[in-house]
This record gives structure tokens, sequence and C-alpha cells, in this order.
């Protein structure tokens, strides 16, 4: 459902992704990891287009991921986001960052987006929030609107760009359950993460990036658990054994 | 004192007239000058080359040029181009024209100030340039650009006087020639200060007001 092939892109002169090829099926979770500055969260925003790339080819059911392109639009109500730093409209309650795509870009009648958001928040665990203004939620709450948010749009797939990094630790739980539940429905994920642990249980794959080039990938289990390369034991042995 | 008193009961009449000129001419150019400044400021973040460069270039020559040379231009030299305007017209207009860069620069600085990730989020649910200006940028943006505007608002209310120097008869050409035809300067002229500083003040309490909300969040 996503394809990536030989995907390049440089800022200036510092080219962040020397030729990604990848695939994510449909309902298929998978897991980017790798260290800070590896070009995980480019190639996230690379797929729905808030980056441009350079060369190669990144295909969405078939249709040619281009920002400067008005398919762009489509595209972005059919894979969400969700970000490290929530951003949540402040402005707006939780129920009203929910019901803003659905409302102003897919022109959905008021009511009906209501109604809709209102389970959304339910399914989070945050129906109470509805008419909350995001600074006064807790991170792990505003992560988890924007997970509603990003369900709202009835997206084919999601992607989480370090969606608890942001967080106190007491808080991450909260968010993997809830996309531990949306994994276990069926939606497709592409999650960069630092969780090992969510990555080990919940992901059908995982993919090591390391300095631009995917240096392994396979099934989660083996990746995480035995892992072949020399600089993916390294990374896993820093992140699980700091000390 | 009582002389003071005397001149008042007679001259305000008169310089009511020129007040209610002056907030004529304060709120034109107030309304010209923020829609202008909105469009000059959207141009600029609109991120179009050909926009970009218009709108940074129209505002240097505005900010480069002084308010009463503009007026003049409008009144004196305009009807030699075939567009004769009155001078209230022209007071409006060049006031307007000559606010909306420092509009423009204000609002632009509200603009750039939203966090991008804002700016993600609304592409993200594939929103477009104008929507997300619309629903995510501006909104937020007007919180932090209320009290430079209060004090703009303020500072057209004074500089509106420079409406005198083409004959609109506003509280400043009122004063001056009250006072030319009877002599009674230190009256009169305390007398058009209050007035301006008594509209200030309600301009005042409204910027202190903006900056206690803005400063709430």
């Amino acid at each position: 459902m996503i394809e990536l092939s030989n995907v390049h892109k440089s800022f200036g002169k510092v080219e962040v992704l020397k030729g990604i090829t990848a695939s994510v099926e449909k309902g298929e979770v998978v897991c980017i990891i790798g260290p800070s500055g590896s070009g995980k969260s480019t190639i996230l925003r690379c797929i729905n287009g808030l980056e441009s790339y350079d060369s190669g080819k990144i295909l969405i059911e078939g249709a040619k991921v281009d920002r400067s392109a008005p398919s762009i639009v489509a595209i972005r109500t059919q894979v969400s986001m969700v970000f490290q730093r929530f951003n949540l409209f402040p402005h707006r309650t939780a129920l009203e960052n929910v019901i803003e795509g659905p409302v102003y870009v897919k022109k959905e009648p008021r009511a009906e987006a209501l109604e809709r958001g209102r389970v959304l928040l339910a399914q989070v665990g945050l129906a109470e929030k509805a008419d909350s203004y995001p600074p006064q939620l807790s991170g792990g709450q505003q992560q988890r609107v924007a997970i509603a948010r990003a369900l709202a749009m009835q997206p084919k797939a999601i992607l989480f760009d370090e969606p608890t990094s942001a967080l106190d630790p007491e808080l991450v739980g909260d968010v993997l359950s809830v996309m531990r539940k949306l994994a276990d429905d069926g939606m497709t994920m592409v999650v960069v993460t630092h969780e090992m642990g969510f990555a080990g249980d919940v992901a059908d794959r995982v993919l090591f990036i390391d300095g631009g080039v995917i240096v392994e990938q396979g099934p989660a289990k083996s990746v995480l658990n035995q892992p072949q390369h020399a600089r993916t034991q390294d990374f896993l042995r820093r992140v699980l054994h700091p000390l | 004192m009582q002389a003071f008193w005397r001149d008042t009961t007679e001259f305000l009449p008169i310089l009511m007239s020129g007040v209610a000129l002056t907030i004529i001419v304060t709120i034109g150019s107030l309304l010209l000058s923020t829609a202008l400044g909105l469009i000059w400021a959207l141009m600029r973040v609109s991120g179009i080359g050909v926009f970009t460069g218009f709108s940074a270039g129209l505002i240097n020559v505005i900010r480069g040029i002084p308010i009463i040379v503009l007026l003049f231009y409008l009144y004196f030299v305009m009807p030699e181009l075939g567009v004769t305007l009155t001078a209230l017209q022209a007071a409006i207009l060049g006031l307007g024209i000559a606010y909306s860069a420092y509009q423009a620069e204000n609002f632009r600085a509200g603009i750039e100030a939203i966090d991008k990730g804002q700016i993600e989020a609304a592409q993200a649910i594939g929103m477009g340039w104008w929507a997300t200006m619309r629903r995510v940028v501006l909104p937020q943006a007007v919180k932090i650009v209320l009290p430079p505007y209060g004090n703009i608002m303020i500072m057209m209310l004074k500089d509106s006087s420079q409406a005198s120097t083409i004959t609109v008869a506003e509280l400043a050409l009122q004063g001056k020639l009250i006072a030319s035809s009877t002599f009674k300067n230190t009256s009169v002229f305390t007398l058009v200060a209050l007035m301006y500083l008594t509209m200030s003040i309600p301009l005042i309490l409204l910027v202190r007001h903006f900056e206690k909300r803005a400063g709430h969040k």
C-alpha cells in the first residue's frame, strides 16, 4: 500500500536519505528504529508530502506522492500523521480539533462529524475531555486527542513520528495502548519510535535505519532479538542497556 | 483659570466639530491600513516569489516616504494626473497607505510567530494554504498582534492631525484657526492637547487589556 523505491533526499549538502526502498502492506505495522539524525522522521515526512524528496518514487496505493501537485490533498486525507509534539490546535477544543479535518477538508456535515468525533474521543479514553482545550490536557491526553484527530480522517494508514518521545514516562503507556488497539483493529501503521518493547510486541516488521540507509529489516522479533548487522547490534545494546 | 473656563465654553463647540473629523479620519485610515496591511502580510508569507518581492518592496517604499509628502502627493499631484480627491478622501487614503506598512510588518511578525508544527498539522489533515491561514494561523496570530495593533491605533489618532496640512478641518487645524484669530494660544492648544489625550485614554486602556490577555497564554 505504501511503496518507496530508491528515495533520496538532501538538506543542502547533507544527504539524509540515501536510497530508501521499502514497502508497507495493508494492515501491517512497521516500526522504524535507528539513532537520531538517521533519517527516520524524514521518511515519514516524505510519505505524506510534508517534505519533498529529490529522486526515487513514493507511491500510495499506486498514486505518486508529489507535494507540489494538487493530488497531495487526497493523499494526506488517506494517510494521517501523528507528531512528536502533538501539534494540536490550541485555540480549539479537543472535539473541535478532531472534527477540523472532516468538516473543513472533507466537507462532512458538522453534526455527523461531531457525533463521530465523540465516538473517537471515547475510543482513546477521553470522552469527558471533549470540551477541554489542549493546554488544559496532559501530554498523554493531547497525544491521544491527536490520534483521534488522525483517525477522524478515516485514513488508510497512520504515520506516527516518535509519538511518545515528548511524554513523561508515566504517560507513555496510555498512548501506546491506544496504538496497540489500533494495530489489533488492523490499521496500517508506520511508527518511528524508540519504544523497543512496543516494536517487539506490536510491529510486524522492523526497519533499522542508520546514516540514511536501511541497514537491516525483517520480522520484529528477529531484528530485535537476533540482529544480524553490527550497527543494529550496537544500537540495540545502547538503547536497551544505556548504562 | 477663570479665563480658561470661559474660553473653553466658547471654543469647545468648534473644536468638537474638529474632533468628529479626527475620528472619521482615524477610523477610515485604520480600516484601510488594516485591510491593506493584511494583504501585504499574506503576500509576504505566501512563499510565492513575485508576491513576496512585491510586498517587501512596497513596504519599504511606503516606509521611506514621510506621511506628509504622501498626503501632498495624493491631494496636490493626483489632480494633475486626472484623479481629484476631496481633502478627506486624500487624508484617509494617505494615512491608510502609510500605516499599511506598519500594519503589514506587525501582522507578518504575528504570523511568523506561530509554531511550524501548527502549519504541518494543518497540512497533514489536507488543508491548503488558505484554509491553514484562516482556520489555524490567523486565529492564533490575532492574540500576538493585538497589543502592537492597539499602539498603532494610538499613533494613527495622533497622526490624523497631519491631515490638517491638506485642509482637513480636524481638531489640530480647528485649534490653529481659532488660535490665529483670537491669539488665545494657551487656552486653545491646551484644550486641543487635552482633547487628544481624552481620545487616547480609552485606546491606552484597550492596549493594556490586550496585553494582559496575551500574557495569560
